[in-house]
């Protein structure tokens, strides 16, 4: 690559929301046995169930291993180094409305771009907003409840929504899942709860924004979204942590259930820390996110991944219903010396389901980044479709983009295309950009938003603009 | 307005020009015909300050700027435009969000503000009718899946629109049917005027019968070894570049 490039990539900008918010918090120390679970239980005054729910996890997760197929790298994680539990002081007499809540805390957010203020916020976006490990505020409820959409923190459903919640909690994603899965579901102090009634489109967009503030602290966060029949909704989550030395753990479970012809828009833009240009630092994102389709229903996942020191994360769907239909369009995005293993499971189940999966990599500085995807024709699919389309970009010599796509198909009627390119940014792309004015930084830029483009059309329209800007960001001094 | 003085680059380890002068005043059309392996390409790729082309002596004077000292994208804003022999796609990326993307670089680069999308439309638009390109190629990703004739249009497209001092079309006649070379000799000949100077890179004659050079040079071995009017370029064509041997010994 040319030398221009490779000095872009060595002066890689200020990761803008590595600030740390001095605010006292209660944080408990590092460790994790059955009383942390059952103190976590009962700070948030949860009822016997969910105390049982959860200790029944922690009890998993002790005969589980962490798993090690991913073509990711990292020091073993130290479980009883992390504390599992942070939580800023002010939030302890829960606040009633927003001038009851810490403005240190909606400093932050304002901060991140995320006014929280009533007069500021982001119109026709409804934010819940987590902190650590409790969710601040909650913008917009009561225009919600006007529609019949239920938008709160999970703590709070764990309350005033007892019978939906035991009925859908792990319903997509077991206690059992899987080791960060296990972790999650025995530690998960808080995340967003969404319900959509029946035939309803939900007014708005719904966002949460998390937020990692304490040291040595995990953030296990647990969203659930219920879909009832012939409703719609389009929900999108934005996350940022301080920038620290030492490696923090991300450990979240994501629920999705569209129930008979729901539609589900779920949108991530991840920017966690991605530690420094040596590649100390940065979060470790284990994340586990799933999605189940009945008849006729429609999930879409759309993620731009440009955070985090170390990816793990496959958000699928089981497309149980006949005619259902799941979606996967990703932009994963490393530099310097972040790792990427992400992708997504497509499980056909019923009959005349659709499957699409766009997977944009792309690869700067000393990075490396895999799709690994599975794609799955049960016996009962007939008729099924799939097609797949893995495109990678590298930039530099030194980095690396690997493709792990797994076709399983048990039914002979169903159709499973996947094609697969990788390219690299040329020399004589940036020579047309610059020989056209353009300095390098801005024609690499726009080489990969072009690159992106078939996923950014995916994003609601507020977080297209977001998301290209975040790439131009995360490219600064990553380029290559 | 360009003043080339004893020019001498490598590529690599080889030299490929040697002591080349060329001064090209503004209003002036200089064609460079040569055989194969001359260094016609060099000469352009050198001026723009592509990387790889090494400079190892000679001055380079552009209205009175030392342009060896500045970048290749500060060259391109001080009105000095390359087009490609072979011109390379941008998947994603809208000949229109190029377009005007390299156009406000050029007008920050003046100290005048971004075009407005309104009127910048409107330029594309019009500037499009006149290389006879269908609008549809504004909103299409840069030369992606165009043919050798569109992607030279569109190599015209872009000069027409960013109205440099000193145009170099290197080799843009290759590959281009007799309609094609038509339309692109047209939009140059509508861009020469008296501000303007060219830089013609072709090997055949043919194209100058489009484009009329006021000078022709004949570039052999990395230097100019004969110089002359638009009648040269009749002799190369009927001669070869043979007979120059004989007369450069």
């Amino acid at each position: 690559m040319s030398e221009q490039v490779e000095s872009l990539i060595r002066s890689r900008k200020e990761y803008a929301a590595g600030f740390h918010t001095s605010i006292d918090s209660h944080t408990l120390p590092p460790g994790l046995d059955e009383d942390v679970v059952r103190f976590i239980s009962l700070k948030k005054g949860e009822p016997e169930w969910m105390t049982e729910w959860r200790l029944k996890a922690y009890r998993a997760w002790l005969e589980m291993k962490e798993p090690n197929w991913a073509k990711v790298k990292y020091p073993p994680v130290d479980f009883q180094k992390i504390s599992y539990y942070s939580a800023p002081k002010s939030m302890d007499d829960k606040p009633q409305s927003l001038d009851e809540v810490d403005p240190e805390l909606l400093a932050t957010y304002e901060k991140l771009g995320i006014p929280l203020h009533e007069q500021e916020m982001l119109a026709g976006v409804a934010v819940d907003a987590v902190f650590d490990s409790v969710s601040v505020v909650t913008t917009f409820r009561k225009k919600l409840w006007e529609a019949g959409v239920i938008f709160c923190p999970i703590s709070e459903a764990v309350h005033e929504y007892p019978e939906l919640v035991q009925k859908y909690l792990g319903s997509v994603v077991p206690q059992k899942d899987n080791f960060f899965a296990a972790l999650n579901s025995a530690v998960f102090s808080d995340g967003s709860f969404v319900y959509i009634p029946k035939g309803v489109r939900c007014p708005m967009e719904l966002s949460t924004y998390f937020r990692i503030n304490e040291m040595n602290t995990g953030q296990f966060e647990r969203t659930l979204i219920v879909a009832e029949e012939g409703s719609h909704v389009s929900y999108l989550e934005g996350c940022t942590a301080p920038m620290r030395d030492e490696n923090q753990l991300h450990a979240a479970v994501v629920e999705l259930v569209a129930l008979d012809n729901a539609e589900i828009k779920y949108s991530t833009v991840q920017n966690w820390y991605p530690g420094d240009a040596e590649g100390k630092g940065g979060i470790y994102n284990f994340v586990t996110k799933r999605g189940i389709c009945h008849t006729n229903a429609k999930i879409s996942w759309t993620q731009v991944e440009t955070g985090s020191a170390v990816t793990w994360k496959y958000p699928s769907c089981i497309l149980k219903g006949d005619n259902s239909v799941g979606e996967f369009y990703s932009v994963a995005l490393t530099n310097n010396y972040q790792q990427a293993d992400t992708g997504t499971k497509m499980i056909h189940l019923g009959k005349n389901t659709r499957s699409t999966i766009i997977a944009k990599g792309i690869s700067a500085g000393h990075s490396d980044s895999s799709y690994r995807g599975l794609v799955r024709m049960n016996p009962g699919a007939e008729g099924a479709r799939n097609f797949t389309q893995c495109d990678s970009l590298l930039i530099g010599d030194k980095c690396g983009a690997h493709t792990f796509p797994y076709i399983e198909s048990r039914n002979p009627s169903a159709i499973v295309e996947h094609e697969a390119t990788t390219s690299k940014v040329s020399d004589d792309q940036l020579f047309l950009c610059q020989q056209r004015g353009l300095d390098a930084e801005k024609a690499v830029s726009m080489i990969v938003n072009g690159f992106c483009r078939e996923v950014f059309r995916e994003l609601p329209m507020e977080f297209a603009v977001e998301a290209g800007k975040l790439l131009e960001v995360s490219l600064e001094g990553s380029v290559g | 307005m360009l003043t080339i003085n004893n020019l001498s680059a490598n590529v690599g380890e080889t030299q490929i020009l040697r002591d080349l002068s060329l001064t090209v005043k503004a209003g002036e059309v200089h064609a460079i015909m040569g055989p194969n392996g001359a260094g016609k390409s060099t000469l352009g790729n050198v001026l723009t300050g592509r990387e790889g082309f090494e400079v190892t002596g000679g001055t380079v004077d552009f209205d009175g700027k030392d342009l060896l000292a500045l970048d290749t994208e500060e060259r391109a804003r001080e009105g000095i435009f390359l087009a490609f022999q072979y011109p390379v796609e941008i998947p994603g990326v809208s000949n229109m969000e190029f377009l005007k993307a390299a156009l406000d670089a050029k007008r920050a680069h003046q100290g005048l503000e971004e075009m407005s999308s309104v009127e910048f439309m409107k330029l594309a638009r019009e500037t499009c009718r006149q290389v006879r390109m269908d609008q549809s190629f504004l909103k299409r990703g840069v030369n992606e899946g165009f043919s050798g004739g569109e992607k030279k249009r569109n190599e015209i497209l872009q000069m027409m629109l960013l109205q440099p001092r000193l145009c170099i079309l290197d080799e843009t006649d290759s590959g281009l049917d007799i309609d094609a070379l038509q339309s692109v000799s047209d939009g140059v000949n509508t861009m020469r005027t008296p501000e303007r100077g060219f830089i013609v890179v072709t090997h055949y004659q043919r194209l100058l019968d489009y484009i009329e050079p006021d000078f022709v040079h004949v570039l052999a071995q990395g230097r100019i070894v004969k110089s002359g009017t638009k009648e040269l370029a009749r002799e190369l064509e009927a001669h070869g570049y043979g007979w120059l041997d004989s007369e450069v010994a």
